[in-house]
């Protein structure tokens, strides 16, 4: 059978073959190994069958303990089973992992290695989490770039079935997961030949099952558990062996050659770097490279790191090596050494003893690498060269700039090894324009149909709106063996797909001499040249570069397809490159087009098919003048254009990343992380444990939004409806007093406040320009319409270019008006509450986002005593993903203080913050009476018996507690009672404790401890931003996700019921319980919040939250959630058990019956409406369950809402 | 009593009675249309695929799945793209098939499209489909003012063309009362290939919410004074233009199907009625007919059919202006 050339990513590579080889699948989704299971569940849900001809059974569990511990039975009563995880999800897998080693079950977990969270979480790559796993008993299997991963996975597979031992199988997380190569696939013959069904009939028999009952799971003591535990010691012994047998069997049937160790670069290397992952691709190219000008270097490849195997190790060695380094892409504080190292040290030395090897080299151990930072030839270089020196540098670092304990190497950027005919190509893109999808297919095309080896590998920033993309391409007649990103002045090809990204980063820097320029501009070959930054004119003319500009969005837009320019830019490319004649160019593009689209309906592909042949109309040459022209500093008006994308911004020089006056912190060290310098900073620049300054987002200026609110005081009402649904906090209402209004700027707005709490005071409603996304929620939500234009309301969504200055002079001025005091306010009615400054402001959500709604809400009512616990997951990362975050503090200094621990402990997390709490306020109540003498009986009493239930309360508790500090201070420093009150006397201030994450953390991992919180009667609030799915990795199923919508892992549509995790919480009897959604209902949510945080127990609001997951249009989210609501979906209620105290009924339905059918809800977003397109039958039937779904909940309800309470 | 003959010829296909259900949600469901044949329906008309449905739908799905993709290296898509989408006109033609096997009547597709391309092949796929005739919609709204009549026409006129071209089906023109000149636009479409008329299509005309300032979108089933205007255009253009008429809107009671045969048309469509009373109305319809004929001794259907066609009455200016002048008159003797 022909094996095909393929294109594809490490993620699929490997899916492909644990697929064919599984009869059972777990899985959860966890970044970056989430792919491997959507690719499992896509296949199974579609037919795709394994090497034995049946559909594998792919299951997604609640945790990936969950999956270990399925994988586990699944093998245990005989199945060939496999999962897919990384990080902190194979972390929770290492309990069954001992049990499954300890019954030598053969299984291969497929693990994309990535970081673990230590100061900080990362979703990137190193080898944290599997270096976590080598005392398990797995066997561990390292793949170094994309080809090994499919085929050490065949290996992987082959080999734990002889050996019985299990196999973990490895690759770099992203660098190998994300990156695509062109490989050969391995077809089903490939596998039938490695595979012996012998061994599999073998593992089934060894299964358990009540034909042939044994047991298996013992308790043992003292007395034999020992023993048992050495008496697997033979399988360990005989492993290796087995690896390489398969090794050499996969070579006959593949033609490529694995060992266990594999050497590479000169025959008689002193210097040897030893290193495993895609970290040694780069080391042996280097190497290679190095060694061809007569250095004596090379590299040791680590396959097999577990079992060990000394002998191998040793005999792959060069006899004439006289200094290792060994690399560890992981860190291990406090340990003598990183455990690749320790391993080596140890082998070496024994192979000595046992007289395998005559060399004593000297060893060092390194770190590199760790959550993807750049490993680069430039690096490998200074390895070797520290190699060659005397006392070569142990314990050192790589890649960073370690000026606190000085373990780093320096090395030279500049340093390459790439060869003059690879050709590489850089592509800076919006999130959303589209550009990484192009560029997914334009590497396709290279290597599925020409003769070039190809990569492509994609760089995201940490926002989920407007984000900024790098796409990193080669191509070439040799094989690439780069895993690291196209390195300064080493590109070919620069395309910028955003004419306002030349304001905000270095965009030539990747350009080489002689190179092309293509940039998407308004601004045609003749008038672009006066629009560039001066810095970028400099650039094109030094380099030489050949520069050419499309008006790429009117090109798409015109054609109707909006902001997507991915067709057209991708046609560019080929038209200019020359990749291919032109015309063969064009039919690639189309027949990708089609392959892509066109299961997507016939529309879609032609208005592709439009786009190209639209572009090369409009492509043009810039005639790059002689000279630069643009002034440093000067400064032209923005002009505005008809379809409003890629309007230049006024300033023609680069502007700084964080304004001057921004903090030194924010400058020093949040700024070149916001310009994509972060690379740059020293280890001394840095927090050593994690910890960084509140209200910080505020500097991070991103200028995304394309149109913005405009306010027209003349009909608003001042509901502060906009202000309250706002995702970014950016639109906000003042009440002051006229006086201010003298020194506002002229443009500056403002009417009579229509407060009765303000008689004569002024009102003004202010966007912050620079800050909104122009999602349009404030318009949605504006009450008002113009009688005279009815589609106009009090806020009106303008292009936001020409506003931009203005409304930034207007913004500055409006935040130095005084706010009013919080204390006087009836933060009940919703136009009071929102006139209180958020807490929580301009995150890097998605535009339009449903949850940050919730949060801001309740910093605005809480957040100046306010501690948050949260759970991994979107709000995890919009609200703490660096560079800069979004939780801020008031003009007291006061804020939210945020945490995030792990995805599925967050709750226990927070519980754990109101422990400490309670435990603080008794000591210092305790305390309190025991200082009476010293402070005073009196302040003491007020202190210990005041009403902290409102605001001003809480504001006198302050004030008391500032006078006993200050009293306590006074008082005798001997005293240790005193100094020990001052330590915990805040608590004596009421706080508020609030649990927040989404439903995957809710109602699956974290359930258990949620259950477990809520059942502890303490005074959490929890707060459930339920957007139905895991929104964060890409909107897989979770027990929250609908019946009949379809999520990833519920390809098919979700045949099984919500979770009324509501119901199961009122169930309890003694927590309060909300359903909130606030596009429905935004007063009950309101009410929900309040009565929530009052209620002197635990408390739970699960909140209807929008997401781009659910396939919505996210201008119409609050619209939705009506819907949602009007439908009987989404009942609205409050159980509140203070009403059971009183009496009465604890239940308050806050929605009335449903009065549409759920039909009209359901088929507005796409996870119904794709079912309904694919597998209209099973849809029907779905919905016919969904509905009466919803009707025997409403009935459940309302029974609840009327009975009779007994009090 | 002889056997009354209800058979009727449309578009070249016997009928065994004049009464079609016309395209409607009615014909989603296999086993109403089963119902229809069995109340006594000679033929139905399918729910109209239309085209700037199927293309909405595609681009709706693509924007979708694209949204929010490769933006976050955590979520680089947000839903799993499925092998296969029913977003052409697959699903429709499968049900056209479907609905064939189960009933033994006639079956017209119904095609409701703006653009050449796409229709003439959806028109090739329905025939291929097994459709017995089919029924073009060419409803367009034209709101541009530099769009003038004549164009729209133009427009029409090739399309119905071009498909006549590529598919040897029958083919009715299901058309709007809102042209300059009905009968000359009726004559363009049959010198063009057309072989029936249905008149006339009937819109959904949005309505106004005083509460909430909006535009609605508006849906009443019909009523039987609806029938005039069909009516009054059939009479006019039977035996003047040689294609078969379908009376379709205000078709409700069986008195209204024998005014429809008496103007000349082949046959009376319906949709309002059994929506609101179920197929088997149909039944009662039937009935009625019958009574009718045989108490005023017609014997088939054949014999009514333009009777009181404008060529037929004896004041052939009842159908025209000084007609309207008259009826506007009869008002004198109401005023107060």
């Amino acid at each position: 059978m022909e094996r095909n050339w393929v294109t594809i990513e490490g993620n699929e590579a490997v899916a492909a073959v644990a697929h064919a080889l599984s009869e059972v699948i777990a899985i959860y989704p966890i970044t970056p190994s989430t792919p491997m299971g959507e690719f499992a569940d896509t296949w199974s849900a579609t037919g795709r069958v394994n090497l034995w001809g049946t559909v594998p059974l792919v299951v997604e569990m609640q945790s990936e303990g969950g999956a270990a511990g399925a994988i586990h039975g699944a093998l245990q009563t005989g199945s060939l089973a496999t999962t897919f995880t990384a990080s902190q999800g194979l972390l929770l897998m290492i309990p069954n992992m001992y049990k499954i080693a300890g019954e030598l079950t053969p299984v291969v977990f497929h693990v994309a290695a990535r970081s673990l969270a230590a100061q900080g979480l990362s979703i990137f790559g190193d080898h944290s989490d599997v270096m976590v796993t080598r005392t398990t008993g797995f066997a561990l299997l390292a793949s170094n770039s994309v080809q090994e991963a499919q085929d050490l996975a065949l290996i992987a597979h082959a080999s734990t079935l002889k050996a019985r031992v299990p196999f973990l199988h490895f690759f770099d997380g992203f660098r190998t997961s994300h990156e695509i190569d062109k490989i050969e696939q391995l077809n089903r013959e490939d596998m039938r030949a490695m595979i012996d069904d012998a061994l599999v009939a073998a593992h089934q028999q060894r299964g358990l099952s009540p034909e042939r009952p044994f047991i298996r799971g013992t308790a043992q003591n003292p007395d034999v558990y020992f023993q048992a535990r050495e008496r697997v010691n033979a399988f360990y012994q005989a492993c290796p062996a087995i690896v390489q047998e398969a090794m050499d069997r996969f070579a006959e049937i593949a033609g490529r050659q694995y060992h266990l160790f594999d050497y590479a670069g000169a025959p008689d290397a002193e210097r040897v770097i030893v290193v495993m992952g895609s970290g040694a691709e780069t080391a042996q190219a280097t190497a290679e490279h190095l060694a061809r000008q007569g250095e004596q270097v090379g590299v040791v490849k680590v396959r097999l790191f577990r079992p060990f195997s000394v002998e191998h190790i040793v005999q792959a060695l060069p006899s004439a090596v006289k200094a290792i380094a060994v690399l560890d892409r992981t860190k291990e504080p406090g340990s003598v050494g990183e455990p690749l190292y320790l391993d080596v040290v140890t082998a070496i030395n024994e192979g000595r003893e046992k007289g395998m090897m005559a060399a004593s080299p000297r060893i060092t151990g390194g770190r590199y690498g760790l959550s993807s930072k750049e490993f680069t030839p430039g690096m490998v270089k200074a390895i070797f060269d520290e190699l060659g020196r005397d006392v070569p540098k142990n314990h050192f670092t790589v890649g960073i700039h370690d000026d606190v304990t000085h373990t780093s190497l320096a090395y030279d950027p500049a340093f390459s090894i790439e060869g003059e005919e690879t050709v590489q190509c850089v592509y800076w893109g919006l999130g959303s324009d589209g550009t990484v999808g192009a560029n997914h297919n334009s590497i396709k095309i290279i290597g599925e149909e020409t003769d070039n080896y190809a990569q492509g590998y994609f760089v995201y920033d940490s926002k989920k709106s407007g984000s900024v993309t790098i796409s990193h391409l080669r191509f070439g007649p040799h094989e690439i063996r780069a895993p690291y990103l196209i390195g300064a002045a080493q590109a070919n090809f620069v395309a910028c797909h955003q004419f306002s990204f030349l304001e905000r980063f270095d965009v030539l820097k990747y350009a080489r001499p002689g190179g092309v320029f293509l940039l998407a501009s308004i601004y045609g070959p003749e008038e672009v040249w006066e629009r560039l930054p001066r810095e970028v004119q400099q650039t094109i003319m030094e380099k030489q570069l050949r520069f050419y500009v499309i008006d790429a969005f009117k090109v798409a837009s015109d054609i109707g397809m909006g902001g997507r320019i991915n067709t057209v830019m991708q046609t560019c490319f080929f038209a200019i490159s020359g990749m291919l004649p032109q015309e063969q160019a064009i039919e690639q593009i189309k027949q990708s087009i089609r392959k892509t689209y066109g299961k997507r309906g016939e529309a879609v592909v032609q208005k592709n098919f439009q786009a190209v042949d639209a572009t090369l109309e409009h492509l043009s040459q810039v005639n790059v003048p002689a000279a630069v022209t643009a002034a440093p500093g000067a400064i032209k008006r923005a002009s505005t254009n008809g379809h409003g994308r890629g309007v230049p911004l006024p300033m023609l020089t680069r502007r700084p990343p964080v304004p001057d006056e921004a903090p030194e912190f924010v400058r020093q060290v949040l700024g070149p992380m916001i310009a994509g310098e972060g690379d740059t900073l020293p280890v001394s620049a840095l927090p050593c444990d994690g910890t960084y300054p509140s209200g910080t987002a505020q500097w991070e200026k991103r200028n995304i939004a394309l149109e913005m609110p405009v306010w027209d005081p003349d009909i608003c009402i001042q509901c502060g409806k906009c202000v309250m649904v706002c995702p970014h906090a950016v639109i906000r209402e003042k009440v002051y007093d006229a006086a201010h209004l003298k020194d506002a700027p002229a443009s500056f707005l403002s009417a009579d406040a229509r407060f009765k709490e303000f008689p004569g005071m002024k009102y003004s409603l202010q966007v912050s320009p620079e800050d909104c996304t122009g999602c349009a929620l404030c318009f949605e939500a504006c009450p008002v319409k113009d009688k005279r234009q009815v589609g106009r309301r009090a806020v009106n969504m303008e292009p936001q270019p020409p506003l931009r200055e203005r409304e930034k002079t207007n913004w500055e001025y409006f935040l130095t008006l005084p706010d009013v005091d919080g204390m006087n306010l009836n933060l009940g009615a919703i136009k009071n509450s929102q006139l209180v400054t958020p807490l929580f402001e301009f995150s890097g959500a998605c535009s339009g986002c449903g949850e940050t709604p919730y949060i801001k809400l309740a910093t605005q009512l809480f957040g100046d005593r306010m501690l948050v616990a949260n759970a991994t997951g979107c709000s995890s990362i919009y609200g703490g993903n660096l560079p800069t975050t979004p939780w801020t503090f008031n003009r007291e200094g006061r804020g939210p203080a945020w945490s995030n621990s792990l995805f599925e402990d967050n709750a226990e997390f927070g519980l754990g913050m109101r422990l400490t709490l309670d435990k603080q306020q008794e000591f210092a109540s305790e305390l309190l009476a025991q200082c009476a003498g010293s402070v005073g009986e009196e302040l003491v009493q007020a202190i210990l018996s005041a009403d902290q239930s409102h605001e001003a309360g809480i504001q006198a508790q302050r004030e008391r507690v500032a006078l006993l500090k200050q009293r306590l201070q006074a008082a005798d420093g001997a005293d240790g009672r005193a100094r020990s009150l001052l330590g915990v006397a805040d608590a004596l201030v009421r706080k508020s404790v609030w649990i927040i994450g989404g439903d995957g953390w809710a109602y699956d991992i974290g359930f258990g401890g949620l259950d477990h919180v809520l059942a502890s009667g303490r005074d959490v609030n929890i707060l459930v931003l339920d957007t139905e799915v895991y929104s964060n990795t890409g909107g897989q199923a979770s027990k929250a996700t609908p019946l009949g919508a379809v999520a990833k892992f519920a390809a098919r549509g979700k045949a099984m019921s919500k979770k009324d995790l509501g119901m199961l919480a009122m169930a309890y009897g003694n927590i309060y319980v909300a359903r909130v959604a606030m596009g429905a209902n935004d007063q009950q949510t309101l009410h929900a919040f309040l009565e929530a945080e009052a209620y002197d127990g635990p408390s739970l609001i699960i909140a209807y939250s929008s997401c781009i997951a659910q396939g919505i249009d996210m201008r119409k989210g609050l619209e939705q959630q009506k819907l949602a609501v009007q439908s009987g979906y989404w009942p609205l209620y409050r159980y509140n058990p203070r009403l059971s105290a009183e009496g009465k009924n604890p239940l308050t339905l806050d929605s009335k019956e449903p009065t549409i059918p759920l039909e009209q809800y359901a088929y507005n977003e796409t996870r119904y409406r794709m079912l309904l397109q694919s597998d209209e039958k099973r849809a029907e039937a779905l919905m016919r369950a969904a509905k009466h779904d919803v009707q025997s909940r409403w009935q459940q309800y309302r029974e609840l809402a009327e009975e009779h309470h007994k009090g | 009593m002889t056997s009354l003959d209800l058979t009727t010829r449309y578009l070249g296909l016997t009928l065994k009675n004049p009464l079609v259900a016309s395209a409607s949600p009615l014909s989603k469901k296999v086993d109403i249309v089963r119902r229809l044949e069995d109340a006594g329906a000679a033929a139905v008309v399918m729910y109209s695929l239309f085209e700037e449905q199927i293309t909405h739908e595609s681009h709706e799905l693509d924007h979708y799945l694209e949204r929010g993709t490769h933006s976050y290296a955590e979520s680089l898509s947000y839903f799993p793209d499925l092998d296969h989408y029913n977003l052409g006109p697959e699903s429709y033609l499968e049900h056209l098939h479907r609905i064939k096997a189960a009933v033994s009547i006639p079956v017209i597709g119904s095609l409701n499209g703006v653009s050449s391309g796409g229709w003439v092949e959806y028109a090739h796929k329905i025939e291929q489909a097994g459709a017995d005739a089919l029924e073009l919609n060419i409803y367009y709204l034209p709101t541009g003012i530099d769009l003038s009549g004549a164009e729209l026409e133009e427009t029409y006129i090739r399309l119905v063309t071009d498909i006549r071209a590529r598919v040897r089906l029958p083919i009715a023109v299901k058309l709007s009362p809102f042209f300059t000149s009905i009968p000359n636009i009726a004559k363009r479409f049959v010198e063009v290939g057309a072989n029936g008329l249905v008149l006339f299509n009937r819109f959904y005309q949005p309505d106004f919410d005083l509460d909430e300032l909006q535009v609605v979108p508006d849906l009443d089933l019909s009523i039987s004074y609806e029938l005039r205007l069909p009516l009054r255009w059939i009479a006019i253009l039977y035996g003047r233009i040689a294609a078969d008429f379908a009376l379709t809107s205000g078709v409700h009671t069986a008195h209204d199907v024998l005014k429809a045969m008496m103007a000349g048309a082949s046959v009376a469509m319906m949709a309002s009625e059994l929506l609101a009373h179920g197929p088997g109305r149909l039944g009662q319809m039937l009935a009625g007919i019958e009574h009718w004929m045989e108490e005023h001794e017609y014997e088939s259907i054949a014999q009514m059919q333009g009777c009181m066609s404008q060529r037929a009455v004896a004041e052939p200016a009842a159908f025209e202006r000084a007609n309207y002048m008259k009826a506007l008159n009869t008002f004198d003797y109401y005023l107060p």
